[in-house]
């Protein structure tokens, strides 16, 4: 075909560097690499900094692909939903079957350099990670069970036990509480975006908590999770991955949470549609804030030496 | 239909393909890096030192 054939739509349609970058869901990626570093700092061995930034790139990078294969695989509810329609697929600047290979070609090139750069037990344990999140939540659980993000949710909680792993060839009580402590997260902060996203994930038959048993129960399961993942964040304070400051960042943040999950559950669909979801929305973002500081407050306290070495466990 | 050589689809492939050169200039330096820090065992100023004692 030569170039004289191309239509306008075409040339609208050709996908810029931006579309590959969106393919890797580069907000997710922050998140992933911030606790995949949290993970390999915590660790109580010394990495050489550059081998830290090359393990990191290429978590990151496994992250990515992920995002790939996701968007590949679900580019027809995407299309369908108004938060996900001007996605790189459904818009049109990136064929489905591109995504893919894409996605295939980033996540071997990931896990290969990560097992070169670091250990072939983080290669692996990035490799399952990336089959989690595609083949258990994206495939399987996504479209079948009201539970796709309670369980499915376990992939984004595995990025810092890659880092301990990265460090130390291995797991540990620690790289599995802060593996908990995102997997407790995981789910009032999607509910919450649920609730918000109005009739989105009935649209696209995703069953969705809101879609399968009512908007009510979603707001009583986010008061009880978040109650759940404050006290599993409180007491892990008095674990091997406590100290000063996380006690002190643990307290603060967790009672916001739960004064904020707690006028969630107060609060009826009528009240909120009121206000276009304020509490809500704010929850959500909230969550994102909570994530980040309670992990910073384990790499503070490692860096100022503030750990209890009296953890209880 | 003529293209004139500043046409938008140019540079949006320009930005591609510069984009990509900057990904692969990347691995480079990276793989290289990782291999100077893989040799020297990570201490790659006492490497350097001792290769110069034993010239």
């Amino acid at each position: 075909m030569s170039d004289t054939t191309f239509t306008k739509d075409e040339f609208d349609a050709e996908a810029e560097i931006s579309d590959y970058i969106a393919l890797l869901k580069p907000r997710v990626m922050i998140l992933v690499v911030f606790t995949a570093l949290v993970g390999i700092i915590a660790a109580p061995v010394d990495v050489h900094p550059f081998t830290i930034l090359v393990s990191i790139i290429f978590i990151a990078l496994g992250g990515g692909a992920s995002g790939a294969l996701n968007m590949w695989y679900e580019s027809d509810i995407d299309s369908l939903m108004r938060r996900t329609r001007n996605r790189p697929i459904p818009a049109g600047k990136i064929k489905s079957d591109e995504a893919k290979a894409f996605g295939f070609a980033l996540a071997g090139i990931s896990v290969f350099m990560l097992g070169l750069a670091a250990n072939w037990f983080a290669a692996v344990f990035l490799l399952f990670t990336i089959f989690f999140y595609v083949a258990i939540y994206t495939i399987w659980l996504k479209r079948w069970t009201p539970q796709n993000i309670v369980i499915g949710g376990a992939a984004g909680a595995f990025p810092p036990m890659i880092g301990w792993a990265v460090a130390t060839s291995g797991i540990s009580l620690e790289s599995v509480l802060m593996f908990s402590l995102i997997f407790l997260w995981t789910p009032p902060h999607f509910w919450a975006l649920a609730l918000f996203m109005r009739d989105d994930y009935e649209n696209a038959r995703v069953p969705m908590l809101t879609v399968t048993h009512g908007r009510r129960s979603t707001r009583n399961h986010i008061f009880f999770y978040t109650i759940l993942l404050a006290l599993f964040a409180f007491f892990t304070s008095f674990t091997a991955l406590g100290g000063w400051v996380y006690l002190g960042t643990s307290i603060l943040l967790n009672s916001i949470f739960v004064v904020m999950a707690f006028k969630i559950w107060m609060r009826g669909d009528r009240q909120a549609e009121g206000d276009n979801f304020r509490v809500e929305r704010r929850f959500f973002r909230y969550s994102l804030i909570y994530l980040f500081l309670q992990f910073g407050s384990i790499l503070v306290d490692n860096g100022l030496g503030t750990n209890f070495s009296w953890g209880f466990l | 239909m003529n293209f004139e050589v500043e046409h938008e689809l140019h540079k949006r492939r320009m930005s591609k393909n510069i984009g990509l050169g900057v990904v692969l200039v990347t691995f480079v330096a990276l793989i290289f890096g990782l291999t100077v820090v893989k040799v020297t065992d990570g201490n790659v100023s006492s490497a350097i030192a001792g290769a110069a004692s034993n010239e």
